[in-house]
């Protein structure tokens, strides 16, 4: 049996393998943080706390209602989304004519409200929340939990799907549109206001639904966003910001990269991917599916 | 003239007396990590148990002044040290209390000696703050890795665990722990046949699972604390690790740990602690005054060590009545025998070490369980005099001069 740099080339696969599970998670949190920007000019600081609102969501929904992770899956990413849209209108909206800092500025601290609100509530350790769909297939090479391989597919078709919708239909050339010339848009007949608010909410929905996907593989705690959002934002600035087929693929790309120096110098696998965005910087500097504006 | 002397003198008596009766002022600093991942094993619990300990203490009634403030380190060295040396340049403070986080808590040591005050350490793990970076001003009261090694290392390669791969946080407490435990399983017969060391706040563990479980260890150890055990074991659970034969070794586990994996995951788990509240009337009463001022919450071995460790410590200062010589404070609490509610009897040992018996629980079964926070059983109880490392084996430097 031959070996690659000393590993075997089952336990290779097997780390590919979770490189790209966990890259489901970076690539639908990136993806709305990019369509968050494409749309709206604003860096949504509050994404990892939206994404924590959605496990902690998930947790209350089967705590206080009794309702399972199924239900979760669909009631608590609209939750979210619909408190991310009252945001929208009653914060954020004053500030699309203001530099991008002071919308930077408004999310990061509504992010370090909500944290402090859930920790004081729950506390800072987190709640159990157990696995849906126990039990795994034997691949030969590694253990696939069911779990896992849900994540990876549904991630998959979301990210998709989402592609589509703003690439590929008439409502996303209406957004495309209305992010270039809101003017003209407006002229056409066209809510843009209403158009950006659901599109808030559309992103956010997308940080809640990874949220709710975490609550059952990762401690859902208080502080699981703010942990995970600095890389989401590294994964973003690599694919370029805004880019939405860039965010996917950049998420999925760095989830492997990242899953592989876990296994050859664990000790950098939390800094290579800030590694990799100083080299993108410097040699691309819009990113690599970005367009310099 | 005569007059004046005969005022001067009646004045001086008359501030003598003042002196013998004004109080003896006290600043206490409980400086842990109120925000982050170990802020409910600690956190505000650890301030609330030092104005506890003062209040029983009778601090009024006995000439003390004792005013309790705090501050969050945020898990950073070079936070922790700043505050430190704020509180004891600017603030006044006698004493620090609590600081998890080993990293943290070794820099606190350092700026504690240099100011010569006095550090009562409860929340971090490493033996080396009464190993060889002891120093004459810092007391560790509740635990160590070296404790937990002994506990629960000897326990599972007695019990036919003697392969190990271990899971490491990367930074001192990680290694200290990777290393104290490696001792006891070569001691007894083990061998370790591998390690990952994993960045602190990791929030997916699968790859090193595999890594563990493709090592063919029996046991694997997590040298890891708070969310990274949380989500260590939590995954492993998804990726099977138990059902294929290897056992979890949780070498620190607090009850807050525990609460937060729910006891499906967290069942059959063997692990040491110093002190858990469902063990003593004692214990009891001190867990029911925690939980009606901390909505409901149980105390964890960390929060009952800065109790004790601040009821000793007063003990000290009333017997020297100042509380300003960090050293000469410490050598007092060595020299007094320890004797609280909490932790019973014992010592504080010449290298800073308290010496008290270590538990090893297990962890119950949901149906075991009567409600939130019953937790644990107790499977055996380590002696006070095995429990910690032997001045013998110690390599502070305080010991060795003695």
């Amino acid at each position: 049996m031959f070996e690659l740099i000393g590993i075997p080339p089952q336990a290779l696969f097997g780390q590919l393998l979770l490189g790209l599970i966990n890259g489901a998670f970076y690539a639908m949190l990136s993806l709305g943080l990019a369509v968050i920007f494409g749309l709206l000019n604003v860096i949504n600081f509050t994404h990892g706390a939206q994404y924590m609102m959605g496990a902690f969501g998930a947790w209350m929904l089967l705590n206080y209602a009794g309702i399972p992770f199924w239900g979760a899956l669909v009631l608590s990413p609209i939750i979210v989304a619909i408190i991310g849209m009252v945001i929208e209108r009653t914060l954020l909206k004053r500030l699309y004519h203001l530099d991008h800092l002071y919308g930077l500025l408004l999310t990061f601290g509504l992010a370090l409200i909500l944290e402090g609100l859930f920790r004081r509530q729950y506390g800072s350790s987190g709640l159990p929340y157990n696995n849906p769909l126990p039990g795994g297939t034997n691949l030969g090479f590694m253990f696939l939990p069911n779990y896992r391989a849900f994540v990876v597919v549904a991630s998959l078709v979301v990210c998709l799907a989402t592609w589509f919708v703003i690439e590929r239909t008439k409502l996303g050339s209406y957004l495309r549109a209305a992010t270039e010339r809101p003017d003209l848009v407006q002229a056409f007949g066209i809510d843009v206001p209403r158009m950006i608010t659901l599109t808030y909410g559309f992103g956010v929905g997308l940080a809640a639904l990874a949220g709710v996907l975490a609550a059952p593989a990762y401690q859902v705690s208080p502080t699981m966003g703010s942990n995970l959002i600095i890389v989401v934002f590294a994964v973003v600035v690599i694919g370029g910001m805004g880019s939405i087929m860039g965010a996917i693929v950049t998420g999925f790309g760095l989830g492997v990269v990242e899953g592989l120096t876990k296994v050859f110098y664990p000790e950098a696998s939390s800094t290579v991917i800030f590694v990799i965005m100083a080299i993108v910087l410097m040699v691309k500097p819009a990113g690599l599916f970005g367009t310099a504006k | 003239m005569r007059l004046a002397a005969v005022l001067l003198a009646a004045a001086s008596v008359v501030v003598a007396a003042g002196a013998a009766k004004a109080q003896v002022p006290v600043k206490i600093g409980v400086l842990n990590d109120q925000s982050g991942l170990y802020a409910d094993l600690g956190g505000q619990g650890s301030v609330w148990a030092a104005k506890k300990a003062v209040e029983d203490f009778g601090a009024a009634a006995k000439g003390l002044k004792v005013d309790v403030i705090f501050a969050d380190h945020q898990n950073k060295a070079d936070v922790g040290t700043s505050i430190a040396r704020q509180w004891y340049d600017v603030d006044g403070v006698d004493v620090i209390l609590d600081v998890p986080n080993s990293g943290v808590a070794l820099a606190v040591s350092g700026v504690t000696k240099e100011k010569n005050k006095v550090f009562i350490n409860s929340g971090a793990a490493t033996s080396d703050l009464t190993g060889k970076a002891c120093t004459p001003n810092t007391v560790h009261w509740t635990y160590d890795t070296w404790a937990l090694a002994n506990g629960t290392g000897k326990a599972i390669v007695k019990t036919g665990g003697d392969t190990w791969f271990f899971l490491t946080a990367d930074y001192a407490f990680g290694h200290a722990l990777e290393r104290d435990t490696s001792k006891v399983v070569a001691e007894n017969g083990g061998k370790v046949v591998g390690s990952v060391k994993v960045p602190l706040n990791n929030a997916d563990f699968s790859s090193f699972l595999l890594q563990a479980q493709s090592s063919k260890a029996k046991v694997i150890g997590l040298a890891n604390a708070g969310g990274d055990t949380i989500n260590s074991i939590k995954q492993s659970a998804e990726y099977g690790i138990v059902e294929g034969g290897q056992k979890l070794a949780g070498l620190l586990i607090f009850l807050t740990d525990v609460h937060s994996l729910g006891l499906k995951t967290a069942q059959g788990l063997t692990l040491t602690e110093a002190w858990y509240w469902d063990q003593t009337d004692a214990n009891r009463k001190f867990a029911d005054a925690f939980a009606a001022a901390n909505g409901g919450k149980r105390p964890t071995m960390v929060q009952a060590g800065v109790y004790a460790g601040t009821l000793h410590y007063l003990k000290a200062v009333e017997a020297l009545k100042s509380a300003k010589d960090g050293a000469a404070v410490v050598a007092k609490m060595k020299e007094i025998p320890t004797d609280d509610p909490l932790f019973g009897k014992g010592e504080v040992r010449v290298d800073g070490r308290t010496i008290h018996p270590m538990y090893l629980y297990e962890v119950k079964k949901p149906s075991e369980s009567k409600g939130p926070w019953d937790y644990y059983t107790l499977k055996a109880t380590i002696p006070a005099n095995e429990a910690f490392r032997p001045l013998s084996e110690s390599d502070c430097p305080l010991v060795k001069k003695g």
